[in-house]
């Protein structure tokens, strides 16, 4: 192996004997349950579970693999041992998810045994991407790297990680259950939307502590997570997790696969008296059994020690100096870059966004590019956005035109992160079993529309969000502007909505009016975006002039005055 | 009638489960359902066998918490594999109640489910008509390593602790 000077540095969860050996355990338990499947000694009632459970779907047209990249955090090697599967078992890409995994949407299920043991050959696996259990956790994508971080989310996103694989309690709940973390006020996570949010906070003293969000998640019920509990100290973060999974598991309904969620429980009981309930709990099994030392906490930690950065001057002269010389170059700068914790230093979007592409979509060869641009700039290490971009975390801000001009021939190099191309969007109908109607072909003719990055500049932070179905996949209901894709007496129709929010200030959209057919979609976020440009004042943001002047002035500028 | 595995093997099952229909009780073992328990609790307390309770997956401990020094044994229904209820309920009756009886898994469960069953406190596991041993068996042995606390003779937080020891000792050349 190429041994280059900074690549492989950075803090990465780094598997040990005990690790590969359960994932080997793993692979070979699941080649047995295939074969008994196949046997017919498993029915498909029975298998269905088991295959969920390791992230195998049964789609339109082929099975799916959804392949957990734990918070988001990939090697260069991994990131290349993906690409080689993609290719040899896939039509040569791979599909980056919301959830910060990554799926393969033509997929074998002969191979699917094979692809298990290559993953765990990278020390990956689709163990609880899927089913009725813990669900990998997610977090904000510049953990360990941003200048607002308080405290690193990754060491509690590991820990959960392992706490929760295969737990023998909570692997048959009454439903999927999601956990986000983050670890800054600016929540980059969208905690809200989850099962459980947690906001890792520092008390007195600099102690960690957690506050608790409960009942988040979208789907056709949305609602916001209600918080649980203000400061939860860091050695009872299991216990009281604890809690939480053994008061849903025994009270979460189970008569009704669209009310099993824990949303409906926190909804239908009401969080104080769910709040009372999981402190009962709590207080009885909190203690030596479930309590979360600050010794394992610190031996996780030693995993995601600073990368060895170099001394630098805040300040880069050639950033500078590349900004004013190239607008190409300032552009992207403008739209790509996170501010670092690391004097010098930038966390960088690689926008899986071009103009008229698949959101979220990277073939073998792209993310073989990448894994190469983070072995030479940033520490062999690569991220996962929740958004569907991918990050390099740690690059020097002196590299950054040179890394800018090596994104460009693999088309990563999109200036739009966080702007009106930089949609969210689910697979949609082409792929998906559940989908009412097309998302892809819709994100990639907004995008076209759009395709002026000047524009989309000028038009600043605006995020769409769409879904092809009532599941919400897309985020639809926290996009600035989300569509929903809904099946109307066999016509696909799109229901728009304004002012949704994923981040602190979480917010479900509104109903800007009647739902609108394919064709016109388009059309009406340009209206939408034609009125916030009228009515901005400066430095209101899309989301800013709809809190400030309401959905009327849309719905009218959309469906007209009588309307 | 199923068959009982304790440790993945074999084992005869001495107790009768009776239906509710069934008014007459026999002699030896019986497993009652738990309404079956609140009206004849009498009648069963003053024979001299033993007596197992079943409740149902929608049953919680606390509604049999105030007997459990009298009852041998607890069986916890599994109306579907998917309900996950029981996983709970097991775990409660150990770490909650200290009940040191029988728990016995009854309905459909499936081998992929062995190791969650003893690891939440299950002691045994009636298992269906026509299951294959063999399969049950294995099952036992499938995943080597756990991630975190049982009930099973699990150190607190085992593997999560095992950084610890990692963390502390020196890191292997060319690592």
């Amino acid at each position: 192996m190429t041994h280059l000077s900074s690549a492989g540095a950075a803090g990465i969860y780094h598997y040990d004997e005990t690790d590969r050996r359960f994932l080997a355990d793993r692979v070979e338990q699941f080649r047995r349950q295939v074969a008994r499947r196949l046997s017919g000694a498993l029915t498909e009632d029975e298998f269905k579970p088991i295959r969920l459970m390791n992230g195998l779907y049964l789609q339109l047209h082929a099975y799916m693999l959804r392949i957990a990249v734990p918070y988001g955090v990939l090697s260069s090697d991994q990131m290349r041992g993906l690409a080689a599967i993609g290719r040899r078992y896939d039509r040569g890409y791979g599909h980056f998810t919301t959830r910060q995994n990554l799926q393969f949407n033509w997929i074998k299920l002969v191979d699917v045994p094979q692809i298990l043991a290559d993953l765990a050959a990278i020390d990956m696996h689709a163990i609880q991407t899927s089913g009725n259990c813990i669900r990998n956790v997610t977090t904000d994508q510049f953990a360990g790297a941003v200048a607002d971080e308080i405290v690193d989310p990754r060491v509690y996103a590991e820990i959960l990680r392992q706490w929760s694989t295969l737990h023998p309690e909570f692997s048959f709940l009454p439903r999927k259950f999601k956990i986000a973390i983050t670890g800054s006020d600016h929540d980059r996570a969208a905690i809200a939307i989850h099962d459980i949010g947690i906001r890792a906070r520092r008390g007195a003293g600099g102690a960690v502590g957690f506050e608790i969000l409960v009942g988040g998640g979208l789907g056709r019920s949305p609602f916001l997570g209600r918080r649980l509990a203000d400061w939860v100290p860091e050695p009872d973060l299991l216990a009281y997790l604890e809690a939480i999974l053994r008061i849903y598991n025994q009270y979460g309904r189970r008569d009704n696969i669209y009310k099993a969620r824990i949303k409906i429980l926190v909804h239908e009981v009401g969080v104080d008296r769910l709040r009372e309930q999981i402190a009962a709990e709590f207080e009885r099994i909190r203690g030596p059994h479930y309590r979360l030392d600050a010794g394992i906490v610190d031996a996780i930690r030693s995993h995601f020690a600073p990368p060895p950065f170099a001394t630098l001057p805040a300040v880069s002269t050639a950033l500078d100096q590349a900004r004013r010389e190239d607008p190409a170059f300032a552009r992207w700068a403008r739209s790509n870059l996170t501010p670092h914790q690391q004097p010098g230093y930038a966390a960088v979007t690689l926008s899986l966004k071009p103009t008229g592409g698949i959101p979220g979509d990277a073939t073998s060869d792209q993310m073989e590019a990448v894994a190469a641009l983070a072995d030479r700039y940033s520490f062999g290490e690569i991220r996962v956005s929740h958004e569907q971009n991918l990050v390099l975390a740690h690059v020097r801000q002196d590299d950054l035109p040179a890394l800018w001009r090596d994104l460009g021939p693999h088309g990563l190099d999109t200036a739009n992160a966080g702007l009106v191309g930089d949609i969210i969007s689910c697979p949609g109908l082409d792929y998906c079993a559940l989908a009412n109607a097309r998302s892809i072909p819709l994100a990639q003719e907004i995008s076209r529309r759009f395709a002026d990055l000047d524009r989309q500049h000028r038009i600043g932070e605006l995020k769409i969000k769409m879904s092809g179905c009532i599941n919400a996949c897309g985020h639809h209901h926290v996009g600035h502007i989300g569509i929903l894709g809904v099946d109307k007496h066999g016509v696909e129709t799109y229901q728009i909505t304004i002012g949704g929010d994923a981040t602190e200030t979480a917010a479900l959209g509104q109903v800007v009016g009647p739902a609108v057919g394919y064709d016109r979609v388009t059309d009406v976020v340009e209206s939408l975006i034609a009125l916030y440009l009228e009515r901005r004042t400066d430095g209101e943001r899309f989301i800013d002039t709809v809190a400030r002047i309401g959905v009327g002035p849309f719905k009218e500028k959309v469906y007209g005055a009588a309307a | 009638m199923a068959l009982l595995l304790k440790d993945g093997l074999p084992v005869e099952d001495p107790w009768i489960s009776l239906d509710d229909a069934v008014e007459a009780i026999p002699d030896g073992p019986v497993i009652v359902s738990l309404d079956r328990w609140r009206r004849d609790r009498a009648v069963l307390v003053a024979r001299n066998s033993p007596v197992g309770v079943r409740l149902k997956s929608s049953q919680r401990t606390g509604e049999i918490a105030p007997d459990l020094d009298r009852v041998a044994l607890v069986a916890l229904e599994f109306p579907k594999f998917r309900d996950g209820r029981a996983f709970s309920t097991a775990r409660e009756l150990r770490e909650r109640y200290g009940y040191t009886g029988e728990i016995r898994a009854v309905g459909h469960t499936l081998p992929d489910q062995y190791q969650f069953l003893i690891r939440t406190g299950f002691s045994t596991v009636a298992v269906p008509d026509g299951a294959n041993l063999a399969t049950w068996q294995h099952a036992l042995t499938e995943i080597g390593v756990a991630y975190q606390a049982g009930v099973a003779g699990d150190t607190p937080l085992s593997l999560l602790r095992r950084k610890v020891h990692l963390a502390a000792a020196p890191h292997p050349q060319g690592d």
